[in-house]
């Protein structure tokens, strides 16, 4: 595969305005995840009632594959039970940007779910 | 010179910064000691012994010629991060004064052991500024570096963005108070000619991978007069003169730092990576300064790159490209078989200074030609049609 097939319009669209990006001033739960390979820096905001997310925010610095990722993983979970968002894997992240990602890019991608995940087990 | 690196027909190897490809000389010869003289050095009677430990033995030569050293000032080691570890663990009883002084260029390999060893001993470190144009600021260095001074440890050339520290200056003002100097010349072995009596360094450490030879053996040059006096780093065979139940008695340098069996082939790898490097000191010197330039009037006629180097550096070349972060530039540009580096290049301090996350380093090395710069323009134009 080629990095070409990685950058769709979809993805590069939600690089320049990404979903969810921001902040949540009454976040109930809050992680920041840091990659020390590639600088990635993700802080994932997130406000659980009653075993659901209600809202989620996320902000930082990334690539293009990982500010896509956790806007369509932060846009996906809202109104999700905790247990369902806790369950998700990688695949699920890669059935949500619809690209394939290079082995040397999937931390890329999984940063914002890791730092989602963290966030709501209080890590 | 280009023929000796095969790998060079398949990509455009701009990442010389993080390992240098190797010539077929040093391969063959590694090849070769296993194939005919492997045996352990030091020990054996017979002779393939005989014939590995005077290999082994004969790199160290080349080594200690190729810094202007003295043989038993030349210490093997697994590399330059290694070297400077086995300084920060061993140094401690010959220090005068509680500083530690680095710059705020430093590669992490030489910033967190100094950490480590400040919070064992309870020292302080400070940092010579780097200025707006990428140079250290000399003026802060004279007033950093003091009687309190323990030690000044800094690179030769940064990694991160190709500045080219003066180390004379640097070693004297530490000498001036008696201070121990440090030099990673990971960068510089290859292209800039050491002597370290000139230098007048106490300590230089570099890596063999960044020079043609392979991973995994790396240098350690000490004065002999402070080598000998420092108790040993890792402890065991081939470092004692004695050993009873309750105690040992330790070698002198350079086998009182070596214990265990070494590196060899690596260590004969790099004795022949020398002389290749000393054989094409010539092309060495005029290539990378030429291209250096090519390269980065080639990246200012693109348009659109922020650059982080000095004017006068070496042929390590960082930038930015419009809105695209470092790593996506790097994948993109593996499209067109072309390696760089993307990240903070082990100097997170620095690109916090820098207020980036990271960059795209382009790190050239003698084999280098205009076609792989060429090349690398040709993969950015298609960055920039992307992320346009």
């Amino acid at each position: 595969m080629s990095a070409e097939d990685m950058y769709r319009e979809n993805i590069l669209e939600l690089y320049n305005e990404p979903l969810n990006f921001g902040e949540l001033g009454d976040a109930t739960h809050k992680h920041h995840e840091y990659n020390p390979l590639c600088g990635d820096d993700i802080t994932m905001q997130v406000i659980i009632e009653d075993d659901i997310v209600k809202d989620v925010k996320f902000n930082g610095k990334g690539c293009a594959i990982s500010i896509a990722a956790a806007s369509l993983v932060t846009d996906s979970v809202k109104g999700k039970k905790v247990e369902d968002v806790l369950s998700m894997k990688s695949s699920d992240v890669i059935e949500l940007l619809g690209i394939e990602i290079a082995s040397v890019r999937l931390k890329c991608a999984l940063i914002g779910l890791e730092a989602l995940q963290k966030a709501i087990r209080r890590e | 010179m280009r023929s000796d690196f095969p790998i060079l027909k398949k990509v455009a190897y701009l990442d010389n910064a993080a390992t240098t490809q190797k010539p077929i000389q040093v391969i063959e010869a590694v090849k070769e000691f296993y194939t005919d003289s492997c045996a352990n050095i030091h020990r054996g009677v017979y002779s393939l012994s005989e014939e590995a430990t005077n290999k082994y033995e004969d790199a160290r030569k080349k080594v200690a010629g190729f810094i202007k050293a003295e043989d038993d000032e030349v210490i093997f080691t697994k590399g330059t991060t290694e070297s400077l570890n086995l300084l920060s663990y061993c140094l401690y009883p010959m220090i005068k004064g509680d500083e530690i002084v680095l710059t705020e260029l430093e590669h992490h390999a030489n910033i967190v052991p100094w950490q480590q060893m400040a919070k064992r001993h309870n020292l302080r470190i400070k940092y010579i500024k780097l200025k707006d144009d990428f140079t250290l600021d000399y003026e802060d260095a004279k007033s950093k570096i003091t009687v309190k001074t323990a030690i000044v440890s800094f690179a030769h050339v940064s990694n991160a963005i190709g500045t080219i520290n003066d180390v004379k200056m640097l070693c004297n003002l530490a000498k001036q108070n008696n201070a121990i100097s440090i030099v990673d010349a990971a960068q510089s072995a290859l292209c800039y000619p050491i002597d370290v009596k000139a230098l007048g360094c106490d300590f230089l450490a570099f890596s063999g991978h960044k020079m043609f030879a392979p991973t995994g053996i790396g240098v350690l040059y000490g004065k002999v007069e402070l080598l000998n006096k420092m108790p040993p780093f890792n402890t065991g065979g081939d470092m004692i003169k004695h050993v009873s139940f309750e105690d040992a008695e330790f070698q002198g340098s350079p086998l009182r730092f070596e214990a265990g069996t070494p590196n060899i082939a690596g260590a004969i790898g790099l004795g022949v990576a020398v002389d290749y490097i000393s054989s094409h000191s010539h092309d060495i010197c005029e290539n990378c300064g030429g291209l250096r330039k090519y390269c980065i009037d080639s990246l200012n006629k693109l348009g659109d790159i922020n650059l982080y180097c000095p004017e006068n550096g070496a042929s390590i070349i960082s930038f930015n490209i419009g809105k695209a972060h470092p790593h996506d530039v790097a994948s993109l540009l593996n499209d067109h078989d072309v390696c760089v580096r993307a990240g903070h290049h082990c100097a997170m301090p620095l690109m916090g200074k820098l207020g980036v996350p990271g960059t795209v380093r382009v790190s050239l090395a003698c084999y280098n030609n205009k076609e792989d710069i060429d090349r690398l323009i040709e993969g950015l134009k298609h960055v920039k049609e992307i992320f346009k």
